[in-house]
């Protein structure tokens, strides 16, 4: 009887949601500042955890669990992994800023975080509308509080009631949807909506223009989530009023997270529905890519800039995705998700490096998020302008970058698949990325060219500095040996698609 | 490991190491294991010279083992007469400017050689790869050591041509990205230029594919009119950034041409040969005629290598065995010269710190030795007989009168306005009286300077002499790019 559930499949979550409670109440008896023991507490937590999804990963099995609400399978196994990975990252280069900001008196940043995760981990392995959505709740009702963390920061403070409006209005939308779904489907499962639907009339309990009223109201909350244009309006926001260790949560693991439901929803639940799904991510991902880059020109703001850019590197995702099924065959489908994967991924990635850096930068009283923080940063230090650098030129896509092949690999996907409005979409997302050079450049000018305007030294501890130089190398490493992320991600998805 | 890969990454090994461990206050240190490191990637490029069977167009020194699995992207090196001595230049060029750039670069010594040399190993890399996406990370990756070396030493306006220079050249390849792309998915999913050599292409595709290489390659020759970059970028580079440049990343581009556009697309070649020749007759002529009127010696220069560099292009599109050889035979000379013509300019600026031709005069009564060597430079620069300069450029002239008397007419009118603008030059900045205090207080060349402008001068004379070795090696991969495009690919 307990086997059937399938508890084995569901072993990281309730780990997870176990230690998540564990460190609560262990963090009560922490004194210390820097609560030193809440970290190593959680930073084992987190390693565990992120050893045993990789071994869930690698043995490539899929399991549904618990009457097949929850799925168990590379895909998301791999993406769980690394998002605990992001999470680690994060407190390990958060951890000083957050002190110097007070952010530190009780230990909410971490067991926040942690539900966070277990958020996310809910989203990624949900295979039912409603445990997808729970997943999402408590990832954003974890984020919301994260943000407001600094509870006596004005900015920080505007950015918490903007991105609890606008993200409670975006849950709004997907509950909206995939109720409207359910109407017409008859069941909150994916597999069995995918069934009805793609059995048509036959099958389905409520009319065709229910269904894509549905399906418009959940491509609208999945592109809230993603941060796509025309729903991006709190990403910017978000990114410069957040404590910055925040802001790398918001913009780093979730965005994994986000990934997954996307696939989860659309791919596993409504892929009869991709032609049309498919016009509506075209139509975000042209915006984005628009609206990401010419704004992020205009930005003096660091993690402004960042914010954008971030726009147009999910406008760039999703021409992955809507690659993926051409006059109904969906041959090129696992070629275009995976490219896809690795897009989000190696962005993640690139993400970690960039904010790292900012955080580091960041002292006591002093937020460095301005672009001329930046300024001679190659004569205070080298290292940490190079990884700068080394992820700049990532996000502009310059070889050999491991941004590169996650554009390459888009753009294969969207060629592959023969069609001139791919092609020519091909060819605006490669003269959008263009105009994204331009800002990258612009910070790796600040770094490289212009004379230093502060000397404060830049004080970091061994374990960010390490770690710092980690991020930067894998960069450029999995730039010249892309192969193995690329496999890896191709394979999660197939076996998805099988 | 073969030898192209130790060609391609013994100077990017040493570069790395310099830019982990250099530091300012051993900038002696720095400057012997950059010494090291690019001599030792010349010492490994000499085994292609010497082990070169000469007479066969297959690819040779070839390695190919799999890169990128899931896209059946190969590390494919190999080299061919084409390319061979492309990356004997790149390695000598590469020797001599961190030569050059001895005491003249004291600030951040370790990343300006680092840079240099990983350039210089990520260029040999470009003319020996044999897949396309590997091609093109090589092609592309080039941009941010030479964006990096342009911003930080370059001269007051550095910011500017940072920027145009990256952009620019950036526009160009991410078009090409599509077109190779495109081309990977036509040929079934391989970037295997071989491959790519076989495969039919339809008329309109190959048009254009045609120009979406050609955005590629005639921004970085560059080709009139998207020659605009390089007199800015050039006058603000420093002196080692403009030799580099001109000697070598500017043959990227023509280079290309070769691999590319003329094997993949004959018939677009053939076809669109026509306005290439008309561009390339206008970048020789009119910017010819703009290089005439430069102030600043630097930008002159430049111009002219705008000139020299439609020789080449108008050589490749005469489709005649002598076209095309006289323009990679004057790429390779173009190279030396062009390196020559900017290092002299450098001796000149340290000492003066001026580019303006205005500043100087009669440098030749304080500078006896440094003016021989510009003398033989210009000389070369103006394509005069004996010297690496006419090699090239009698051999296109001669198959451009062999295909239409009034191309081969355009043509030779450049011999006139290169000695024109050289010659005048020379007289400005050499000869007459001493024009003010700066130039009566110059100091003749060092050792060293002696030294970088003496091998220069030795490879122009040779070349232009004896220019055997040079052509022996490249005749039967011209003649089977020339069967490559003769073909039609037309399903």
């Amino acid at each position: 009887m307990i086997d059937s559930l399938g508890w084995y499949a569901a072993f990281p979550e309730i780990l997870l949601l176990v230690m998540a409670c564990v460190i609560a109440l262990v963090d009560l008896g922490v004194k210390t500042p820097m609560r030193g023991a809440t970290h190593l507490l959680t930073m084992l937590t987190l390693a565990v955890l992120a050893v045993v999804l990789g071994i869930y990963a690698s043995s490539g099995a899929t399991v549904l669990a618990f009457g097949g609400m929850v799925v168990s399978d590379p895909m998301g196994n791999w993406l769980k992994c690394f998002a605990t990975i992001a999470l680690m990252a994060t407190l390990v280069y958060g951890r000083q800023y957050a002190s110097q900001r007070d952010m530190l008196r009780g230990g909410e940043l971490f067991t926040l975080s942690l539900f966070a995760l277990l958020g996310m981990y809910v989203m990624i392995s949900g295979h039912n509308f409603l445990v997808i959505y729970l997943g999402l709740e408590l990832l954003t009702l974890s984020s919301y509080a994260l943000v407001a963390l600094r509870r006596d920061d004005l900015k920080a403070t505007e950015a918490a009631m903007k991105y609890f409006v606008l993200g409670a209005l975006a849950s709004g939308f997907l509950l909206y949807g995939l109720s409207l779904v359910y109407g017409a489907t008859g069941s909150l499962n994916l597999a069995e909506v995918m069934r009805a639907i793609a059995g048509g009339e036959a099958t389905l309990k409520g009319s065709k223009q229910v269904l894509i009223l549905g399906l418009v109201f959940v491509v609208s909350g999945l592109a809230f989530k993603l941060g796509a244009v025309p729903f991006h309006m709190w990403v910017p926001d978000v990114y410069e009023g957040a404590p910055t260790v925040v802001a790398l949560l918001v913009g780093g693991a979730t965005k994994l997270a986000a990934f997954a439901i996307v696939i989860r929803l659309l791919v596993e639940g409504l892929m009869p529905l991709a032609f049309d799904w498919q016009q509506m991510l075209a139509v975000l991902a042209v915006l984005s890519l628009l609206v990401g880059n010419l704004a992020a020109i205009a930005q003096t703001n660091l993690k402004r800039m960042l914010a954008f850019s971030t726009i147009s590197h999910m406008g760039f995702l999703l021409l992955g995705l809507l690659a993926g099924v051409v006059q109904g065959d969906s041959a090129n489908a696992a070629n275009a998700y995976g490219s896809s994967m690795f897009y989000v991924v190696t962005y993640v990635l690139t993400t970690l490096g960039t904010f790292g850096v900012i955080l580091l930068l960041s002292r006591d009283g002093f937020e460095s998020d301005n672009i001329v923080d930046l300024a001679g940063l190659n004569q205070r230090s080298p290292l940490y302008a190079a990884v700068m650098a080394v992820c700049m030129f990532s996000l502009a896509g310059v070889p050999p970058l491991v941004g590169f092949y996650a554009k390459l690999a888009v753009l294969q996907a969207l060629l592959a698949s023969s069609q001139p409005v791919y092609i020519g979409l091909a060819v605006f997302a490669v003269l959008m990325s263009l105009v994204g050079a331009f800002y990258y450049l612009r910070v790796v000018k600040v770094m490289y060219f212009d004379a230093p305007t502060q000397t404060a030294a830049i004080e970091a501890g061994f374990d960010v500095r390490s770690l710092l130089s980690v991020n930067g190398a894998l960069v450029l490493v999995l730039g010249i040996v892309p192969g193995g992320l690329m496999t890896l991600c191709a394979q999660a998805i197939a076996s998805l698609m099988a | 490991m073969g030898l192209l890969s130790l060609a391609i990454w013994t100077p990017i090994l040493f570069g790395v190491l310099l830019l982990a461990f250099g530091r300012d206050n051993q900038a002696t240190t720095v400057r012997w294991i950059a010494l090291v490191g690019a001599l030792a990637g010349l010492a490994v490029t000499v085994p292609l010279y010497t082990g070169f069977e000469i007479g066969s167009a297959a690819m040779q020194f070839v390695e190919k083992s799999v890169w990128i699995e899931r896209f059946n992207i190969h590390y494919h090196l190999g080299v061919d007469g084409i390319s061979l001595w492309l990356i004997l230049l790149t390695a000598f060029i590469t020797a001599v400017v961190v030569i050059a750039s001895w005491d003249t670069v004291t600030s951040r010594v370790n990343q300006y050689m680092g840079a240099f040399l990983i350039l210089s190993g990520l260029m040999i890399g470009v003319f020996s790869a044999q897949d396309g996406m590997l091609f093109y990370v090589f092609f592309e990756a080039t941009l941010i050591p030479m964006y990096l070396i342009i911003g930080i030493w370059g001269g007051k306006n550095k910011i500017y041509a940072a920027f145009k220079f990256f952009l620019y050249t950036l526009l160009g390849s991410l078009l090409m990205l599509v077109a190779l792309i495109y081309l990977y998915t036509q040929a079934g999913g391989s970037f295997d230029l071989a491959t790519w050599y076989k495969l039919p292409l339809g008329g309109t595709a190959q048009t254009l594919l045609f120009f979406a290489f050609f955005a590629a390659f005639a921004v970085k020759v560059p080709m009139w009119p998207v020659h605009t970059w390089l007199p800015d970028v050039h006058v603000e580079a420093p002196t080692g950034g403009s030799a580099v440049l001109a000697a070598i990343m500017l043959k990227l581009g023509a280079y290309g041409f070769l691999r590319f556009s003329l094997p993949i697309l004959p018939d677009a070649s053939r076809e669109w040969a026509w306005l290439m020749i008309t561009l390339s007759l206008v970048a020789v002529i009119y910017v010819g005629l703009v290089a005439l009127v430069q102030k600043d010696m630097k930008k002159l220069v430049a111009y002219s290598s705008v000139a020299h560099m439609g020789f080449v292009t108008l050589g490749f599109f005469l489709f005649s065995d002598l076209g095309m050889a006289g323009g990679i035979v004057q790429m390779v000379a173009h190279g030396f010269v062009s390196a020559a013509m900017f290092l002299s300019i450098g001796v000149l600026y340290d000492r003066v710190h001026s580019r303006e031709i205005a500043d100087y005069g009669g440098v030749v009564s304080t500078m006896p030795n440094f003016t021989a060597f510009a003398l033989l430079f210009v000389m070369a620069n103006s394509g005069l007989p004996g010297t690496a300069g006419f090699v090239g450029e009698w051999m296109v002239i001669l198959a451009a009168v062999k295909a239409n008397f009034w191309i081969g007419m355009g043509a030779a009118s450049a011999l006139i306005l290169g000695a024109s603008y050289s010659l005048w030059m020379f007289k400005r900045v050499y000869l007459g009286p001493v024009g003010n205090s700066n130039v009566k207080a110059l100091l003749d060349i060092n050792a060293r300077e002696f030294l970088v402008l003496g091998l220069l001068a030795f490879m122009v004379l040779y070349m232009g002499i004896y220019p055997k070795p040079f052509t022996d090696v490249m005749d039967a991969s011209v003649a089977e790019l020339l069967r490559h495009v003769a073909l039609s690919k037309l399903p």
